[in-house]
Protein backbone atom coordinates (compact mmCIF):
# COMPACT_ATOMS: atom_id res chain seq x y z
CA UNK A 1 0.00 0.00 0.00
CA UNK A 2 1.94 2.76 -1.41
CA UNK A 3 -1.17 5.59 -2.12
CA UNK A 4 -2.88 7.05 0.57
CA UNK A 5 -5.00 4.85 2.28
CA UNK A 6 -7.94 4.97 4.62
CA UNK A 7 -8.07 1.94 7.23
CA UNK A 8 -9.99 0.74 9.97
CA UNK A 9 -9.29 -1.04 12.42
CA UNK A 10 -11.67 -2.59 14.70
CA UNK A 11 -9.87 -3.96 18.02
CA UNK A 12 -6.90 -2.28 19.61
CA UNK A 13 -4.84 -4.92 21.31
CA UNK A 14 -1.35 -5.85 20.32
CA UNK A 15 -2.34 -6.66 16.83
CA UNK A 16 -4.72 -4.08 16.23
CA UNK A 17 -2.34 -1.28 17.97
CA UNK A 18 1.09 -2.75 16.11
CA UNK A 19 -1.10 -2.39 12.87
CA UNK A 20 -2.44 1.14 13.50
CA UNK A 21 1.23 2.61 14.68
CA UNK A 22 2.58 0.94 11.43
CA UNK A 23 0.00 2.14 9.24
CA UNK A 24 -0.14 5.93 10.59
CA UNK A 25 4.16 5.70 10.19
CA UNK A 26 3.53 4.79 7.15
CA UNK A 27 1.16 7.68 6.40
CA UNK A 28 -2.17 6.24 6.31
CA UNK A 29 -5.38 7.78 7.35
CA UNK A 30 -6.23 5.34 10.37
CA UNK A 31 -9.07 4.93 12.21
CA UNK A 32 -9.15 2.28 15.41
CA UNK A 33 -12.05 0.99 17.35
CA UNK A 34 -12.24 -0.30 20.69
CA UNK A 35 -14.79 -0.84 23.45
CA UNK A 36 -12.36 0.11 26.17
CA UNK A 37 -10.73 3.28 25.65
CA UNK A 38 -7.73 2.20 27.91
CA UNK A 39 -6.58 -0.11 25.03
CA UNK A 40 -5.38 3.37 23.34
CA UNK A 41 -2.69 3.66 25.71
CA UNK A 42 -0.92 1.01 23.10
CA UNK A 43 -1.27 3.53 20.58
CA UNK A 44 2.24 5.12 19.72
CA UNK A 45 3.18 9.02 20.17
CA UNK A 46 3.55 9.11 16.97
CA UNK A 47 0.20 7.77 16.18
CA UNK A 48 -1.99 10.17 13.98
CA UNK A 49 -5.10 8.55 13.20
CA UNK A 50 -8.15 8.43 15.43
CA UNK A 51 -9.51 6.17 18.14
CA UNK A 52 -13.01 5.72 19.07
CA UNK A 53 -14.63 4.25 22.02
CA UNK A 54 -17.62 1.82 20.79
CA UNK A 55 -18.36 -1.67 19.71
CA UNK A 56 -17.43 -2.80 16.46
CA UNK A 57 -20.67 -4.89 15.52
CA UNK A 58 -22.82 -1.99 16.32
CA UNK A 59 -23.60 -0.16 13.01
CA UNK A 60 -24.21 3.14 14.14
CA UNK A 61 -20.36 2.75 15.50
CA UNK A 62 -19.04 1.76 12.23
CA UNK A 63 -20.58 4.73 10.51
CA UNK A 64 -19.47 6.82 12.55
CA UNK A 65 -15.93 5.45 11.88
CA UNK A 66 -17.25 6.42 8.09
CA UNK A 67 -16.64 2.68 7.12
CA UNK A 68 -18.19 3.12 3.76
CA UNK A 69 -14.96 5.11 2.66
CA UNK A 70 -12.50 2.70 4.08
CA UNK A 71 -10.40 1.30 1.93
CA UNK A 72 -9.63 -1.60 3.90
CA UNK A 73 -11.23 -2.99 7.27
CA UNK A 74 -9.11 -5.07 9.70
CA UNK A 75 -11.05 -7.26 12.49
CA UNK A 76 -8.80 -7.92 15.28
CA UNK A 77 -10.43 -8.04 18.47
CA UNK A 78 -10.00 -10.88 20.66
CA UNK A 79 -12.90 -12.68 20.13
CA UNK A 80 -13.50 -14.48 16.41
CA UNK A 81 -17.53 -14.33 16.13
CA UNK A 82 -16.90 -10.44 16.87
CA UNK A 83 -13.99 -10.52 13.89
CA UNK A 84 -16.38 -12.80 11.80
CA UNK A 85 -19.51 -10.09 12.25
CA UNK A 86 -17.80 -6.98 11.80
CA UNK A 87 -15.94 -8.52 8.29
CA UNK A 88 -18.82 -9.63 7.31
CA UNK A 89 -20.72 -5.97 7.71
CA UNK A 90 -17.55 -4.20 6.17
CA UNK A 91 -17.84 -6.64 3.08
CA UNK A 92 -21.41 -6.91 2.29
CA UNK A 93 -23.20 -4.24 4.04
CA UNK A 94 -20.57 -1.88 3.50
CA UNK A 95 -19.05 -2.73 0.20
CA UNK A 96 -15.57 -2.09 1.50
CA UNK A 97 -13.18 -3.55 -1.21
CA UNK A 98 -10.93 -5.22 1.38
CA UNK A 99 -11.52 -6.54 4.57
CA UNK A 100 -9.41 -8.90 7.02
CA UNK A 101 -10.35 -10.62 9.66
CA UNK A 102 -8.11 -12.26 12.33
CA UNK A 103 -10.13 -15.64 13.78
CA UNK A 104 -7.87 -18.00 15.86
CA UNK A 105 -10.09 -21.46 15.71
CA UNK A 106 -8.79 -23.04 12.59
CA UNK A 107 -12.05 -24.57 11.97
CA UNK A 108 -13.99 -21.37 12.19
CA UNK A 109 -11.19 -20.07 10.21
CA UNK A 110 -11.80 -22.18 7.62
CA UNK A 111 -15.36 -21.55 7.37
CA UNK A 112 -15.16 -17.62 7.32
CA UNK A 113 -13.01 -18.65 4.18
CA UNK A 114 -16.06 -20.32 2.66
CA UNK A 115 -18.02 -17.10 3.79
CA UNK A 116 -15.39 -15.28 1.34
CA UNK A 117 -13.15 -13.23 3.80
CA UNK A 118 -9.87 -12.93 3.67
CA UNK A 119 -8.67 -14.91 7.01
CA UNK A 120 -5.85 -15.17 9.23
CA UNK A 121 -5.18 -17.80 11.65
CA UNK A 122 -2.54 -17.50 14.10
CA UNK A 123 -2.05 -21.28 14.23
CA UNK A 124 -1.94 -21.78 10.59
CA UNK A 125 -0.06 -18.86 10.13
CA UNK A 126 2.55 -19.87 12.89
CA UNK A 127 2.49 -23.75 11.62
CA UNK A 128 2.95 -22.53 8.05
CA UNK A 129 6.22 -20.06 9.44
CA UNK A 130 7.79 -23.34 11.01
CA UNK A 131 7.27 -25.24 8.08
CA UNK A 132 8.40 -23.01 6.23
CA UNK A 133 11.71 -22.17 7.91
CA UNK A 134 13.08 -25.56 8.57
CA UNK A 135 11.95 -26.58 5.01
CA UNK A 136 8.64 -28.54 5.14
CA UNK A 137 6.35 -25.84 3.85
CA UNK A 138 4.33 -26.93 1.16
CA UNK A 139 0.56 -26.49 1.98
CA UNK A 140 0.08 -22.53 3.46
CA UNK A 141 -3.26 -21.85 5.08
CA UNK A 142 -2.38 -19.77 7.52
CA UNK A 143 -3.41 -15.99 5.38
CA UNK A 144 -5.11 -17.78 2.28
CA UNK A 145 -7.22 -15.98 0.63
CA UNK A 146 -10.09 -16.81 -0.94
CA UNK A 147 -12.17 -14.41 -3.88
CA UNK B 1 -38.64 -32.46 15.58
CA UNK B 2 -35.64 -32.44 16.43
CA UNK B 3 -33.77 -28.50 17.66
CA UNK B 4 -31.02 -27.45 18.83
CA UNK B 5 -30.97 -24.23 21.46
CA UNK B 6 -27.33 -22.47 22.24
CA UNK B 7 -27.43 -20.27 24.80
CA UNK B 8 -28.40 -19.79 28.42
CA UNK B 9 -30.75 -18.02 31.35
CA UNK B 10 -33.92 -18.39 31.69
CA UNK B 11 -35.37 -18.02 28.54
CA UNK B 12 -33.68 -20.78 27.60
CA UNK B 13 -34.85 -22.50 30.17
CA UNK B 14 -38.50 -21.84 29.97
CA UNK B 15 -38.16 -22.11 25.81
CA UNK B 16 -36.76 -25.86 26.18
CA UNK B 17 -39.56 -26.60 28.69
CA UNK B 18 -42.41 -25.23 25.95
CA UNK B 19 -40.28 -27.62 23.30
CA UNK B 20 -40.25 -30.73 25.45
CA UNK B 21 -43.83 -30.53 26.42
CA UNK B 22 -44.83 -30.43 22.51
CA UNK B 23 -42.50 -32.96 21.95
CA UNK B 24 -39.53 -31.73 20.30
CA UNK B 25 -36.28 -33.42 21.08
CA UNK B 26 -34.15 -30.68 22.69
CA UNK B 27 -29.99 -30.27 22.36
CA UNK B 28 -28.72 -27.23 24.51
CA UNK B 29 -25.54 -25.75 24.26
CA UNK B 30 -23.83 -23.62 27.02
CA UNK B 31 -20.65 -22.56 27.71
CA UNK B 32 -21.09 -22.20 31.62
CA UNK B 33 -20.35 -25.84 33.36
CA UNK B 34 -22.16 -25.05 36.24
CA UNK B 35 -25.09 -23.98 33.96
CA UNK B 36 -25.03 -26.81 32.20
CA UNK B 37 -25.08 -29.06 35.30
CA UNK B 38 -28.30 -27.69 36.44
CA UNK B 39 -30.63 -27.48 32.94
CA UNK B 40 -29.43 -31.06 32.31
CA UNK B 41 -31.01 -31.85 36.02
CA UNK B 42 -34.02 -29.87 35.38
CA UNK B 43 -34.41 -30.71 31.38
CA UNK B 44 -35.28 -33.89 29.74
CA UNK B 45 -32.79 -32.48 27.32
CA UNK B 46 -29.02 -33.35 25.59
CA UNK B 47 -27.02 -30.80 27.47
CA UNK B 48 -23.75 -30.52 25.74
CA UNK B 49 -21.50 -28.23 27.32
CA UNK B 50 -19.09 -26.41 25.05
CA UNK B 51 -19.44 -23.47 22.73
CA UNK B 52 -21.38 -23.07 20.02
CA UNK B 53 -19.53 -21.01 17.92
CA UNK B 54 -16.86 -23.93 17.14
CA UNK B 55 -17.65 -25.93 14.68
CA UNK B 56 -16.52 -29.17 16.16
CA UNK B 57 -18.77 -28.75 19.43
CA UNK B 58 -21.45 -28.10 17.47
CA UNK B 59 -20.95 -31.34 15.40
CA UNK B 60 -20.41 -33.17 18.59
CA UNK B 61 -23.53 -31.69 19.68
CA UNK B 62 -25.86 -33.59 16.60
CA UNK B 63 -26.26 -30.39 14.81
CA UNK B 64 -26.28 -32.42 11.58
CA UNK B 65 -30.00 -33.84 12.80
CA UNK B 66 -31.69 -31.02 13.82
CA UNK B 67 -34.15 -29.27 11.63
CA UNK B 68 -34.08 -26.27 13.80
CA UNK B 69 -31.11 -24.27 15.31
CA UNK B 70 -31.75 -21.35 17.96
CA UNK B 71 -29.33 -19.00 18.86
CA UNK B 72 -29.98 -16.96 22.33
CA UNK B 73 -27.00 -16.43 23.39
CA UNK B 74 -26.53 -12.91 25.46
CA UNK B 75 -23.92 -12.05 22.51
CA UNK B 76 -25.04 -11.20 19.03
CA UNK B 77 -21.60 -12.02 16.97
CA UNK B 78 -22.10 -15.59 18.43
CA UNK B 79 -25.80 -15.83 17.56
CA UNK B 80 -24.63 -14.85 13.88
CA UNK B 81 -22.01 -17.55 13.56
CA UNK B 82 -24.30 -19.96 15.35
CA UNK B 83 -26.29 -19.79 13.02
CA UNK B 84 -24.66 -19.35 10.00
CA UNK B 85 -22.51 -22.47 10.65
CA UNK B 86 -25.73 -24.33 11.27
CA UNK B 87 -27.23 -23.63 8.31
CA UNK B 88 -23.85 -23.45 5.66
CA UNK B 89 -21.38 -25.88 7.35
CA UNK B 90 -24.64 -28.19 8.45
CA UNK B 91 -27.46 -27.72 6.43
CA UNK B 92 -29.60 -27.14 8.86
CA UNK B 93 -33.18 -26.39 7.41
CA UNK B 94 -34.19 -23.65 9.47
CA UNK B 95 -32.24 -21.20 11.72
CA UNK B 96 -33.45 -18.30 13.81
CA UNK B 97 -31.51 -15.85 16.35
CA UNK B 98 -32.81 -13.85 18.58
CA UNK B 99 -30.83 -10.67 18.88
CA UNK B 100 -30.14 -8.18 22.15
CA UNK B 101 -29.70 -5.56 20.03
CA UNK B 102 -32.25 -4.66 17.91
CA UNK B 103 -30.81 -2.82 15.03
CA UNK B 104 -28.97 -6.29 14.84
CA UNK B 105 -32.28 -8.11 13.23
CA UNK B 106 -31.71 -5.82 9.72
CA UNK B 107 -28.21 -6.46 10.06
CA UNK B 108 -28.46 -10.21 10.29
CA UNK B 109 -30.85 -10.09 7.86
CA UNK B 110 -28.49 -8.74 5.51
CA UNK B 111 -26.13 -11.44 6.07
CA UNK B 112 -28.52 -13.75 5.61
CA UNK B 113 -29.58 -14.70 8.78
CA UNK B 114 -32.92 -14.74 9.95
CA UNK B 115 -33.20 -12.71 13.72
CA UNK B 116 -35.81 -11.04 15.93
CA UNK B 117 -35.43 -8.97 18.32
CA UNK B 118 -37.48 -9.42 21.76
CA UNK B 119 -37.03 -6.29 22.55
CA UNK B 120 -38.56 -5.09 19.71
CA UNK B 121 -41.77 -7.48 20.14
CA UNK B 122 -42.64 -6.57 23.46
CA UNK B 123 -41.79 -2.74 22.75
CA UNK B 124 -44.33 -2.66 20.24
CA UNK B 125 -46.99 -4.66 22.32
CA UNK B 126 -46.64 -2.04 24.97
CA UNK B 127 -47.10 0.91 22.78
CA UNK B 128 -50.31 -0.74 21.36
CA UNK B 129 -51.79 -1.90 24.20
CA UNK B 130 -51.42 1.57 25.92
CA UNK B 131 -53.07 3.25 22.89
CA UNK B 132 -56.18 0.98 23.08
CA UNK B 133 -57.89 0.13 25.87
CA UNK B 134 -60.00 -1.98 24.11
CA UNK B 135 -57.84 -3.88 22.71
CA UNK B 136 -57.70 -6.84 24.89
CA UNK B 137 -54.92 -8.92 23.02
CA UNK B 138 -52.27 -8.75 21.02
CA UNK B 139 -50.48 -11.79 19.41
CA UNK B 140 -47.60 -11.37 17.50
CA UNK B 141 -46.82 -14.64 14.68
CA UNK B 142 -44.17 -15.69 12.09
CA UNK B 143 -41.40 -13.60 14.26
CA UNK B 144 -43.17 -10.47 14.39
CA UNK B 145 -44.17 -10.02 10.97
CA UNK B 146 -47.87 -10.84 11.66
CA UNK B 147 -50.02 -9.41 14.34
CA UNK B 148 -53.56 -10.80 15.33
CA UNK B 149 -55.52 -8.59 16.91
CA UNK B 150 -58.41 -8.43 19.69
CA UNK B 151 -60.70 -5.85 19.30
CA UNK B 152 -64.21 -5.54 21.64
CA UNK B 153 -65.99 -3.15 19.24
CA UNK B 154 -67.61 0.13 20.34
CA UNK B 155 -70.90 1.69 19.66
CA UNK B 156 -68.88 4.92 19.00
CA UNK B 157 -66.34 3.22 16.71
CA UNK B 158 -66.69 3.93 12.76
CA UNK B 159 -66.75 0.15 12.28
CA UNK B 160 -69.96 -0.41 14.61
CA UNK B 161 -72.82 -1.20 12.55
CA UNK B 162 -70.97 -0.91 8.77
CA UNK B 163 -70.53 -4.09 6.97
CA UNK B 164 -67.39 -5.51 6.44
CA UNK B 165 -67.29 -4.44 2.63
CA UNK B 166 -67.79 -1.08 3.49
CA UNK B 167 -64.66 -0.90 5.80
CA UNK B 168 -61.72 0.98 4.59
CA UNK B 169 -59.66 -1.75 5.32
CA UNK B 170 -56.05 -0.87 4.76
CA UNK B 171 -53.83 -3.56 1.71
CA UNK B 172 -52.36 -6.61 4.18
CA UNK B 173 -55.06 -6.52 6.82
CA UNK B 174 -58.17 -8.57 7.73
CA UNK B 175 -60.80 -9.10 9.49
CA UNK B 176 -60.70 -12.99 10.54
CA UNK B 177 -63.51 -13.76 12.34
CA UNK B 178 -66.25 -12.06 15.20
CA UNK B 179 -67.21 -13.52 18.27
CA UNK B 180 -70.72 -12.28 18.57
CA UNK B 181 -72.23 -13.47 21.98
CA UNK B 182 -69.98 -16.00 22.19
CA UNK B 183 -70.25 -17.61 18.78
CA UNK B 184 -67.71 -17.35 16.32
CA UNK B 185 -68.25 -16.03 13.30
CA UNK B 186 -66.18 -16.05 10.28
CA UNK B 187 -67.11 -12.95 8.12
CA UNK B 188 -68.21 -12.32 4.87
CA UNK B 189 -67.86 -8.77 3.20
CA UNK B 190 -71.50 -8.60 3.70
CA UNK B 191 -71.60 -9.29 7.41
CA UNK B 192 -72.18 -6.38 9.66
CA UNK B 193 -70.19 -5.43 12.61
CA UNK B 194 -72.11 -4.24 15.98
CA UNK B 195 -71.44 -2.84 18.84
CA UNK B 196 -69.81 -5.87 21.55
CA UNK B 197 -68.44 -7.84 18.86
CA UNK B 198 -65.38 -9.59 19.79
CA UNK B 199 -63.20 -8.25 16.20
CA UNK B 200 -59.99 -10.45 15.31
CA UNK B 201 -57.54 -8.33 12.98
CA UNK B 202 -54.67 -9.85 11.07
CA UNK B 203 -52.09 -7.32 9.89
CA UNK B 204 -48.72 -6.65 9.00
CA UNK B 205 -46.91 -4.03 11.65
CA UNK B 206 -46.61 -1.95 8.71
CA UNK B 207 -50.48 -1.71 8.31
CA UNK B 208 -51.66 -2.44 11.23
CA UNK B 209 -51.78 1.43 12.52
CA UNK B 210 -54.12 2.26 9.68
CA UNK B 211 -56.04 -0.92 10.39
CA UNK B 212 -56.54 -0.30 13.70
CA UNK B 213 -57.68 3.00 12.84
CA UNK B 214 -60.02 1.99 10.25
CA UNK B 215 -61.78 -0.11 12.70
CA UNK B 216 -61.51 2.25 16.25
CA UNK B 217 -61.03 5.55 15.19
CA UNK B 218 -58.86 8.05 16.16
CA UNK B 219 -56.57 6.88 18.95
CA UNK B 220 -57.48 7.65 22.17
CA UNK B 221 -55.75 10.42 23.94
CA UNK B 222 -55.78 12.40 20.38
CA UNK B 223 -58.68 15.09 19.89
CA UNK B 224 -61.46 13.84 17.20
CA UNK B 225 -62.37 16.46 14.79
Amino acid sequence: MSAHHYVVIVGCGQTGSRLANRLSAQGQSVVVIDRRPESFAALSLEFSGFSLEGDGTDSACLEQAKIGQADLVVAATREDAVNMMVAQLAHRVYRVPRVVARVFHPERASFCRELGLTTICPADATADAVLGLVGFGNSSCGCREDS
Amino acid sequence: MKILVAGGGKPLYFLCRRFLAKGCRVTVVNRDADECGRLSRQLRAIVVHGDGTDPVKLEEAGVREADVVLAITPHDPDNLVICQLAARCFSVPHVIAVVNDPDNETAFQKLGVNAFATTRIIAGLIEQRAAFQEITSLIPLGEGRVIVTDILLQADMPAANRSLRELELPPDALVACLVRQGQAVIPRGGTQLLPDDRVMLISLPENHGPALRAITGERKGQART
